[in-house]
């Protein structure tokens, strides 16, 4: 018998519906894969096999009663950053130490609804803040892929780097991911999967622990583009609970796949051609056009003028809404608190024993461009910015463009503890070049695997597109999936 | 624009972070590399331009002001570090 770990979403769906598999013997392949090797990934922060069995065992009855959801008996991973009734929920940090929530996320609550499997909670960046996983409480994840000839452990990315390597080391079918600067995309670039970040507004934000609440959004990560739209279909839905959850009917993604991109016009945006670009980078671009061009897809130059103010202009907004929003943890209502000598004492001896390093820097940046003075030249400024990119965009898909190709990273994954990167926080921040435009304007954007770096590293490309238009990417990035071939690491671990 | 000593300390102070010495020296450092670089933005011409509200064209959702929940004060303590009669306790604020 094949391994079951190795199922693809869809392929697992087939093998349960025709009775070949239980939900039971797929969990519990799982449960055993994830024993054996999170030791060595450190991409679960949380197991919760006894829930997973049981759930499994549940949705075997299901299945037995004619029941079947769309999801039914499919194990996932869940990113720590979603609430899980009675589950641990610490968005990765300190400052939440035995949280677990009465309440279930919107998104979760749409999944197990559907009839998925919870194997349990996701490390992650803390907060969602960074690109490669090392700012969480529970130490880094380390990336399945290895540069060839080498044992050198490597970034997963993030701040998704637990839902993308457990996707990657088969140790869940699909995992639930969030993305607010490109916390999707570029560990599932680095890891050789399929990422979405879909639409502002797409996915609730109910029940997700907030980071920066006008670029926050939830996709999945998994190892194809139909996974990834079998998953953008259980995950999204209208919500009462989240004012910007838009009144949209959720399509059937998936009935999108194997449409021909003949005739549509895909964008190459020149400003995205950065200084300092690796040639494999360029090379992996004219790649993908190449293969888009070979299908029928007509390719359009376009201009993006302000590309290059997004990742300044991301790094006013996202702190500052940060600052805001973890104002909440005060050592009060949930999570750690350190005994101070009064009320204020306590608050900031809590936070400062509860945040580490990078949270702390984004709340203090946050709060700084907010103060009294500071306002109009920081925050308001940028939020200028913001409108001025998403006219960009807007006038590009005014002049007929469908989708807009791109690299998905600058590079490929670097290596745990990278000096420089340490040294100069700006650094890492330009990890997310490519992505934060689409979370300024809110457009969704999907990253698929389509090369390998010299050292045999996944490279991903970034297809962008027009708002509530997933449909468009997962057609478009079906074409490039097809021609490039899907990309799994060789088992170390 | 760039920030010096005394504002660190000042922002620490409205952010409710405790910092050593040592912590507010290496933030100067860092939220001054991190202020130059977003200081990009100043060459970006934004007269007449509005500052984005919200990403989507849309009108925000009211819900009817009505009770649709509540009766849950256990939850909503069950979490806190300290609490008496579903309190939510805090150290002495007043003399």
């Amino acid at each position: 018998m094949t391994d079951l770990t190795s199922l693809t979403l869809a392929e697992a769906r087939s093998e349960l519906a025709s009775g070949a598999i239980t939900s039971v013997e797929l969990t519990g392949a799982y449960v055993a894969a994830i024993e054996a090797a999170n030791a060595s990934i450190n991409a679960y922060v949380a197991v919760t096999s006894e829930q997973a069995l049981e759930m499994a065992k549940a949705s075997d009855a299901r299945r037995a009663s004619g029941q079947t959801g769309a999801l039914e008996g499919i194990p996932l991973g869940i990113k720590d950053l979603y609430a899980t009734e009675g589950v641990h929920t610490q968005a990765c940090s300190h400052i939440l130490d035995g949280f677990q929530p009465r309440y279930e996320s919107t998104v979760t609550a749409n999944l197990w609804a559907d009839g998925a499997v919870m194997l349990g909670k996701l490390n992650m960046d803390e907060f969602a803040m960074g690109s490669s996983n090392e700012s969480s409480y529970y130490g880094p994840v380390i990336n399945p892929w290895r540069a060839e000839g080498s044992t050198a452990d490597l970034v997963p990315g993030g701040s998704s780097g637990g839902s993308a390597a457990a996707v990657a080391a088969n140790l869940c079918v699909a995992a639930t991911a969030t993305d607010t600067g490109g916390s999707i995309r570029q560990p599932a670039a680095f890891t050789g999967t399929v990422g979405i970040k879909p639409t502002y507004g797409r996915c609730s934000r109910w029940g997700i622990v907030a980071f920066a609440s006008s670029l926050d959004q939830a996709g999945p990560i998994t190892r194809d583009v139909r996974d990834a739209a079998i998953m953008l279909k259980s995950m999204a839905s209208v919500d009462d609970k989240d004012t910007t959850s838009v009144d949209l009917p959720v399509p059937d993604y998936e009935a999108s796949l194997g449409q021909s991109v003949k005739g549509l016009k895909i964008g190459i945006p020149r400003e995205y051609r950065v200084e300092g670009m690796p040639a494999e980078i360029e090379a992996l671009w004219q790649q993908g056009i190449a293969w888009l061009k070979d299908a029928g897809a007509e390719i359009v130059d376009i201009e993006l003028p302000h590309t290059k103010y997004a990742l300044p202009a991301y790094y006013i907004v996202a702190p500052a809404e940060a600052s805001s929003n973890l104002a909440r943890y005060d050592g009060v209502r949930y999570g750690l608190r350190e005994q101070g000598r009064d009320i204020t004492d306590m608050y900031e001896k809590t936070r400062a024993a509860g945040f580490g390093t990078e949270v702390k820097r984004r709340i203090m940046i946050g709060t700084y461009v907010l103060s009294a003075g500071y306002y109009d030249a920081y925050y308001l400024r940028a939020q200028k910015v913001r409108t001025l990119i998403k006219r960009d965009f807007e006038t590009a898909f005014h002049d007929g463009i469908d989708a807009i190709l791109t690299p998905a990273t600058p590079s490929s994954a670097f290596g745990i503890a990278d000096q420089e990167m340490a040294a100069d926080p700006v650094k890492m921040y330009l990890n997310d070049i490519f992505t934060v435009t689409v979370n300024m304007a809110g457009l969704p954007g999907l990253s698929v695997p389509a090369g390998r770096c010299a050292k045999g590293l996944p490279l991903g490309l970034q297809l962008i597109g027009r708002p509530f238009e997933e449909e468009t990417l997962f057609r478009t990035a079906h074409v490039i999936e097809q021609a490039a071939g899907r990309f799994s690491p060789s088992k170390w671990w | 624009m760039s920030v010096d000593l005394a504002t660190v300390k000042r922002v620490a102070r409205l952010a409710r972070i405790a910092v050593t010495e040592e912590e507010a020296a290496r933030m100067e450092d860092e939220l001054n590399t991190i202020l130059g670089f977003v200081e990009h933005l100043s060459e970006v011409d934004v007269d007449g331009v509005e500052p984005m509200t919200s990403v989507t064209p849309m009108a925000m959702k009211k819900r009817r002001d009505v009770v649709t929940d509540g009766s849950k004060a256990d939850d909503i303590v069950g979490n806190a570090p300290e609490t008496a009669d579903n309190f939510f306790l805090v150290p002495k604020v007043m003399e």
